[in-house]
């Protein structure tokens, strides 16, 4: 059974104080923000339910919102596992090994580029352009970019974040303080 | 008011007008094709690129030409502007490539298609397509969606005008379908399947240009070429009553709204006119309706085969004439 | 060392903080610009100044800024485009990463003079740790008077807010921001009107490059003559280099306008030569979107004068033997490089950053995707270098915004420079693995 799909009043007080930003009756601007908040709170991706309370906290049609969340990458969809390990792809990457590490974490994990690993512990995705260029070739895990990576780099991240088990969003780093 | 000359001919139009209707008041043969824009939706047009043109002239105050093609729905006239449609080979060519772009994923399965006889895209790729396509890849699919009782969706042949997404907003009161996902993955979805229940949403198959939203009520019941176009109304309370009834003998297998010369809706019919009048007790019948399009239906349509039989008897005439 | 704007106290210990900031000059064009100058005299230095956008159209800003409709009351916004997505350009990541508040200081000036109360940094999605620190920077210039009501006791108050996106390129095109700012799908809208007529929630708007906006407090503080110094003919002052690929030294330089690309490339002050001490094959200069130019055309112009890193000298010859500065994504390419599978991986990154929304560009970009991708695998079939060239020809410029443009230029240049490699491609599959037979080819 999961969860029930509710903000506490904590993080509404904060969905309000995003909406606060915008002028009054623009309360549809907050839409990105209030879906990076509720991605990171229930799961890590957006269920049906889920884009239908953020269309009611935001007073808009429920279509409204699935237009976005399906149109941004950043938003999941579908269940992910804790730690999304998005390999950057395009050129520089490309140019200075990410092939290679997509290959490596695809054998060490045992899954396909799409797939989560069976302990619902990692994803491996493949993504475009991170503007991490000088830093090719790179993954992002979360809000955490990891620069010029090798193989052996690679591994003692994916160690690490066995080893911490915690999912991991964007929105981490002391999201509601600083928002 | 503005001049502005199109392919040579020149027009007086109100300020704010834009090229393609300026293009429509000349009429003839070099009004640009219009796939997204419907004169009745606000902010339509733009996307589908058919109706791009030149701008040889900017206006008489600044006659530089503008440095790229523009799309003549979206593009107001200025004083003293010179369009190019047919006269320019760029547009032509330009033309032809849309056309292109929008067939690569369509899939032809015109036969099997309703709309056949009315689409658009059938003139479209009639009169500015290639004989043989140059994609040699699977087009793209989409999972079936249900919709609802009356509207059936076939998104693979859906060309993204965005008509019915704003024909939801603009005359329904609760739009619960709309654009997901994005670039050519993009679709017209309700996302978790949900009936589009209202009493004005039959009016968004009108709008489709093609066969990607169909009547429910009309499916595969006969080739619209087949059907009688016949004006006709009623005293409705929800609309103006006033439609287009297309009959096989005295059935009534369709009821549409009412389509201008562009195939643009003239006004939009409630639910109930559409779908649950199909007897002709219902309606007071006007006449005929004329269908000035030069789809399939007015290929074969009675008026014109007359016409051509017309020609070709004096022909004839002429020949045996000259032989003697 | 060439003259440092924006870069100048990079490296100061604590830059990233308000106090350290302001020990080291920082906020002194705020205090300038409100309390002695006129907004519109501050237009006027910009004009001067010659600066141009750097994120990538390179339009005259002050130009930009005066377009801005100013009707009577009706708010106005300053929008700053932090959705740095251009594969190969990082600068704006890193400016805002190591000293915030150059941005904000900006940011505050530069609203002052268009007028705006509010302003806002709208941020791509996956650079969310940047959008801390941006936040706790905003944080202390409200503590300091720097934001809010009466800024340094003056009658000009402001507010800035971030805004995070959530992955999408397009919403680096200024409309499509602008829609995405407002809660909705990053669809560039159809112009005009301009966003200096109608732009956020349908008010006047000017959006502006991060780098653009971070150079206004020195047009300020030295005035516009002083920095039209900087740099050489219609390419004023200094730009940020995203430098990436086979170099050495990968990061981001501050450079003065008019240096030479080979010293850029081969100084120990900038890129450090070519990784291995390889050969070099190719650059891409500007972002993915600009030309690709070989290794011939990319140090020396067709005339053989020494290509310059400046707007007209990357751009001398057009699109035949010539390329564009871009947003200063630098891509460097070092002889093993496959250019086909390189322009692959840029097909791909278009196709999946096409909004939809216009036909040549939803369906053009997938096609030529498709096309490279089974020449890359090996399964080309004659005539498809042709296609392609044809393809992206009917995307550009028939497109509702300039990605199509930018889909058909890497396409177009990496054919008409190096067709034979496509060739090779096409017609001996089995020997796509051995690049050194490639380098051979380059014509």
């Amino acid at each position: 059974m999961s969860k029930e799909i509710k903000f506490n009043e904590e993080t509404i007080a904060l969905v309000n104080k995003i909406i606060k930003r915008y002028p009054e009756g623009k309360q549809k601007s907050a839409l990105l923000p209030v879906l990076h908040i509720a991605q990171a709170e229930f799961d890590g991706w957006l269920s049906p339910e889920t884009m239908e309370y953020v269309a009611s906290l935001l007073r808009i049609k429920p279509v409204e919102v699935f237009e976005v969340a399906s149109f941004y990458s950043m938003y999941n969809l579908k269940p992910v596992g804790k730690c999304i390990l998005e390999v950057c792809r395009t050129s520089s990457c490309w140019s200075r090994g990410s092939e290679d590490i997509i290959k490596h974490l695809e054998k060490k994990l045992g899954i396909k580029v799409g797939e989560t690993s069976k302990d619902g512990m990692f994803t491996i995705k493949s993504v475009e352009c991170l503007g991490s260029c000088g830093g090719a070739p790179m993954l992002q895990c979360g809000a955490s970019f990891h620069e010029n990576l090798t193989l052996d780099k690679l591994d003692n991240i994916v160690e690490n974040y066995r080893v911490e088990g915690k999912r991991k969003s964007y929105t981490d780093q002391d999201f509601k303080n600083t928002l | 008011m503005a001049k502005v000359t199109i392919d040579g001919e020149s027009i007086e139009v109100p300020d704010g007008t834009t090229i393609l209707q300026a293009a429509r008041m000349i009429g003839g043969d070099n009004v640009p094709p219009a796939m997204c824009y419907h004169s009745k939706l606000k902010t339509s047009g733009g996307y589908c690129r058919t109706c791009i043109v030149k701008v040889s002239k900017g206006s008489e105050k600044d006659p530089r030409p503008m440095p790229k093609l523009v799309p003549s729905c979206r593009t107001t006239v200025m004083d003293g502007m010179e369009v190019q449609n047919n006269t320019s080979a760029e547009v032509l060519e330009a033309r032809r490539g849309v056309v292109e772009f929008l067939l690569i994923n369509h899939p032809l399965d015109c036969p099997v298609c309703d709309q056949a006889g009315e689409c658009h895209l059938q003139d479209l790729g009639y009169e500015n397509g290639a004989a043989k396509t140059r994609y040699d890849f699977p087009r793209r699919k989409f999972n079936m969606i249900d919709i609802g009782p009356n509207i059936k969706m076939h998104m693979t042949r859906c060309i993204m005008c965005f008509r019915c997404v704003k024909t939801a907003d603009q005359i329904t009161d609760n739009r619960v379908h709309g654009m997901l996902f994005r670039g050519d993955a993009s679709e017209i979805s309700t996302y978790i399947e949900k009936a589009i229940i209202n009493d004005f949403s039959g009016n968004m198959i009108d709008v489709c240009p093609v066969g990607a939203l169909t009547d429910k009520t009309f499916r595969f019941k006969s080739r619209v070429w087949f059907t009688k176009p016949m004006d006709a109304h009623r005293d409705c309370k929800k609309c103006s009553g006033k439609v287009a009834l297309w009959e096989k003998g005295n059935e009534v297998l369709r009821v549409t709204s009412r389509k201008d010369k562009w195939g643009e809706s003239e006004e939009w019919i409630c639910n109930e006119c559409r779908f649950d009048k199909k007897d002709i007790k219902d309606w007071v019948i006007e006449g005929p309706r004329h269908i000035d399009r030069h789809s399939v239906i007015s290929l074969n349509h009675y008026e014109n085969v007359v016409a051509k039989l017309k020609i070709d008897i004096a022909k004839q005439q002429k020949q045996i004439v000259d032989k003697k | 060392m060439g003259k440092k704007i924006l870069l100048e106290h990079i490296n100061v210990p604590g830059i990233k903080s308000l106090d350290v900031y302001r020990q080291n000059g920082g906020y002194a064009s705020v205090e300038k610009a409100l309390k002695t100058m006129a907004p519109d005299v501050i237009v006027e230095e910009v004009k001067k100044s010659g600066l141009r956008g750097r994120g990538g159209a390179g339009f005259p800003t002050g130009m930009k800024w005066s377009f801005l409709a100013k009707p009577e009351g009706v708010e106005r916004y300053l929008v700053v485009n932090a959705d740095e997505s251009e594969p190969g350009t990082f600068k704006d990541r890193y400016l805002m990463e190591k000293i915030p508040h150059i941005l904000l200081e900006g940011m505050i000036t530069s609203s002052f003079a268009l007028g705006a109360k509010t302003s806002c940094i709208y941020i791509r999605g996956e650079y969310f740790y940047v959008s801390r620190i941006l936040e706790a920077a905003i944080e202390e210039a409200y503590a300091a008077g720097l934001l809010g009501k009466n800024i340094l006791g003056t009658n000009f108050s402001h507010d800035i807010f971030v805004q995070v996106g959530a992955g999408a390129y397009i919403c680096g095109e200024e409309t499509a921001l602008l829609e995405s700012l407002e809660g909705k799908r990053g669809n560039p809208r159809i112009k005009p009107p301009f966003p200096a007529v109608a732009g956020l929630y349908g008010c006047p708007t000017v959006v502006n490059n991060v780098e653009t906006i971070a150079s206004v407090p020195y047009i300020v503080m030295n005035g516009g003559d002083d920095y039209a110094k900087i740099g050489i003919g219609r390419s004023t002052g200094t730009k940020l280099i995203s430098a990436s690929g086979h170099i050495n030294k990968p990061g981001v330089y501050e450079i003065e306008m008019g240096i030479t690309v080979e010293d850029f490339i081969y100084s120990e002050e900038y890129c450090g030569g070519i990784l291995n001490g390889k050969k070099l094959k190719a650059v891409v200069a500007g972002g993915s979107s600009v030309p690709i130019l070989p290794a011939e055309l990319i140090l020396r112009t067709e005339k053989g004068e020494p290509r310059l890193m400046s707007y007209e000298s990357l751009s001398d010859g057009g699109f035949a033997t010539g390329t564009m500065l871009g947003s200063g994504g630098f891509m460097v390419y070092d002889e093993t490089t496959s250019i086909v599978k390189n322009l692959y991986t840029f097909a791909r990154f278009y196709h999946h950053e096409s909004c939809g929304q216009c036909s040549p560009c939803r369906e053009g970009t997938g096609w030529m995707e498709k096309i490279l991708h089974r020449i890359v695998e090996g399964h080309g079939k004659h005539g498809d270098t042709d296609l392609l060239w044809d393809i992206q020809r009917k995307i550009e410029g028939n497109t509702i915004c300039p990605l199509g443009d930018a889909a058909a230029w890497p396409v177009a240049s990496a054919i008409r420079h190096f067709r034979a490699e496509f060739e090779e491609y096409i017609n001996h599959p089995e020997r796509i693995k051995e690049f050194k037979h490639l380098q051979e080819l380059v014509s």
